[in-house]
């Protein structure tokens, strides 16, 4: 088990840069998440990690120890690629066992070690299958249990749950959840799905176009965006022009167009330095559409009409316009959804706006 | 007619022009052949139609044929074996080359819009008397007079692998091109150097594609007169050799038909050996 760090890594592919100058810290034991669209640099920084690509600059170390120039398979990794790159000819035992074979293991606990690792995925019995004979599930959780037997210093997952079907999705996302927590191993996920991100990870770092956006508790990150892409990357959010009025201990006054005057408590205004302009983020399930007067106290409201309804059940998504403005609601509701076309309000909590320093 | 019905017939409707014409020019020569082999040739020139036994006992029984059978498939043998450890490299370095790979795949197929025959006389040009070899040895002065280097064994093999090794490159090619790279990457991960991970993952689900394209090097090795003809000796000609210079040389048809009968026989058995060995490999292929 160890940290890792990159220090000042720039990553160029011929003209165009990857990755930016970029510093991150990742805590021994913990389990961070690398989240952002294809192309934000994620993937490239684990393959960094991972000694798949040498950074252009910088430094990556693990452990303290510096690995610039140590090839991938004296790192003492554990990955778990996309595709799982389960070997095709080999049997599940023999693909587990793969690289205990390049460690100074005493060959008679080999089998012990490689049933532990199919018992942890909760696979006992499948040993002498081939991976063609399993599903994508049971391919991924051998795959894990491969990477994990060899009691790796850190594990790099890199979009392992992608190509699994929904249900399948969730349960795994669990399980992994599970089994890092029993080995405690500094784990680096890489992912586009920021479901996944908020469920599973210690830390959550925000990336977009080779630049690391914020990185913070997933709860941070959600409900404290640091900029307009972070705040629409973790779900819809709304984000509204706004002058600020004034910024200091006591949180921030914005005033906006639509609501008038916001009062921000002070944990959800530290990105305003002081008046000047700025934005304000109100996240699409902050954002409560309701009949028109029925707004309890404290809540700052609009009047809106609604205009398009995409019920999905348990939740609706609206599109409203409020003003000259289209902003997103997304709701709880326990029985019929506006009617598209009629006449509502929407509100809000103050305290559930955060602000962004405008332009 | 029903939906099944249509179904059952249409492979048939499709593959009739093939079956058509590989009847009419393979099934059917194929059995003039067999029936030519049981005539015999007598001395007046003319073929006696009948059923003698004569041309098989004498391919079948005369050491002289079975000699050269055997030369036939060592020197086969040595050229898949080349053709092998210089085509497997190339194929493994254009099915992992990133870009160019149309281009690289162009390269080697631009020999075959040379004529074979052309390709095989090339070497003379190269290692005649009065080749480039020669020549440009004279020039340096490493030697005094033009060395033989032409009509021997290694020659002819010079000959085959030059003709068969785009056979082998690009069966190697599709079999590595088709391994998932990151399987590699992953057995590096694990803690296996490029070459370790190299042999005990891309070589073993590379090896139907090796397979494939060893047994094609070997099958038409076997089959050639023309190498042999161009850049052999007297002493290295191969078995279709033997067919030429009864047919073409003395007009024996009734015992060049034997004698092709019996290469046929005899390379059909091992491609049939082959294939069961091929076709366990398919299946471990078919697992991944």
């Amino acid at each position: 088990m160890s940290s890792v760090t990159l220090k000042n890594i720039v990553k160029r592919f011929g003209s165009f840069t990857a990755v930016h100058q970029t510093d991150l810290e990742i805590p021994e034991g913990a389990f961070v998440t690398l989240l952002g669209p294809s192309g934000c640099g994620k993937t490239t920084n684990l393959r960094m990690i991972a000694g798949l690509l040498d950074p252009t600059e910088g430094e990556i170390l693990i452990g303290g120890r510096r690995v610039n120039d140590v090839p991938i398979h004296k790192r003492n990794l554990g990955i778990v690629f996309q595709n799982y790159a389960l070997f095709p000819h080999k049997t599940v035992a023999e693909n587990i066992v793969f690289g205990l074979k390049y460690r100074d293991i005493p060959s008679s606990d080999i089998p012990g070690k490689m049933q532990a690792a199919l018992d942890l995925v909760q696979l006992p019995d499948v040993g002498a299958r081939y991976p063609k004979e399993l599903s994508g599930g049971q391919q991924q959780r051998i795959a894990l249990a491969r990477a994990i037997v060899i009691e790796p210093d850190v594990l790099l997952l890199d979009e392992p749950l992608s190509a699994l079907d929904a249900n399948l999705r969730e349960d795994m996302r669990v399980e992994l959840k599970r089994i890092q927590d029993q080995i405690g191993v500094t784990t680096v996920f890489v992912t586009h799905d920021q479901s996944e991100a908020l469920a599973m990870s210690d830390h959550i770092v925000v990336m977009s176009a080779g630049r690391i956006e914020q990185v913070g508790a997933p709860q941070e990150v959600y409900n404290n965006p640091s900029s307009e892409f972070v705040a629409n990357f973790l779900g819809a959010s709304n984000v509204l022009e706004a002058e600020c009025l004034e910024a200091g201990p006591k949180g921030a006054v914005l005033l906006t167009t639509l609501f008038g005057k916001v009062h921000l408590p002070v944990e959800k205004s530290l990105r305003v330095a002081g008046a000047g302009p700025a934005k304000l983020v109100l996240r699409a399930e902050k954002l409560q559409v309701m009949k028109e007067g029925s707004a309890p106290e404290g809540m700052i409201t609009a009047p809106a009409t609604v205009e398009t309804v995409d019920y999905q059940g348990q939740t609706v998504r609206y599109f409203v316009r409020v003003g000259d403005t289209q902003l997103q609601a997304l709701n709880m509701i326990d029985d019929h959804p506006f009617a598209k076309g009629s006449a509502a309000m929407v509100a809000f909590r103050p305290r559930d706006g955060s602000a962004l320093a405008g332009r | 007619m029903s939906v099944e019905a249509r179904e059952k017939r249409q492979p048939w409707i499709l593959l009739s022009p093939a079956l058509t014409a590989i009847t009419l020019l393979l099934f059917i020569p194929l059995l003039f052949i067999f029936v030519y082999s049981f005539w015999l040739r007598t001395a007046t020139g003319a073929d006696e139609i009948g059923f003698y036994l004569d041309n098989w006992r004498e391919a079948l029984t005369d050491a002289f044929y079975r000699d050269i059978l055997l030369h036939t498939f060592k020197v086969a043998a040595i050229t898949t074996v080349v053709c092998a450890m210089m085509g497997y490299p190339a194929a493994y370095f254009i099915a992992r080359s990133k870009g160019n790979k149309p281009l690289l795949l162009l390269m080697l197929m631009l020999p075959f819009w040379i004529s074979y025959i052309i390709r095989t006389m090339s070497w003379i040009n190269i290692l005649g008397v009065s080749g480039a070899l020669n020549t440009f040895l004279l020039w340096i002065g490493v030697i005094n007079e033009p060395i033989q280097m032409l009509y021997n064994e290694a020659t002819v093999i010079l000959g085959l692998v030059h003709f068969l090794l785009p056979f082998m490159v690009l069966n190697v090619f599709v079999s590595v091109d088709g391994i998932d790279e990151t399987l590699e990457d992953a057995a590096n991960s694990l803690g296996a150097t490029r070459w370790q991970a190299f042999v005990q993952v891309t070589l073993p689900l590379s090896l139907p594609g090796l397979a494939a394209g060893g047994l094609l090097c070997f099958v038409l090795g076997a089959g050639t007169y023309i190498t042999p003809l161009v850049l052999g000796g007297t002493s290295d000609a191969m078995f279709a050799n033997l067919v030429f210079e009864a047919i073409i040389t003395q007009l024996n048809w009734p015992l060049g038909s034997a004698l092709s009968l019996m290469l046929l026989v005899v390379l059909g058995a091992l491609v049939m050996i082959y294939n069961r060995y091929l076709g366990m490999a398919q299946l471990m292929k078919g697992l991944g």
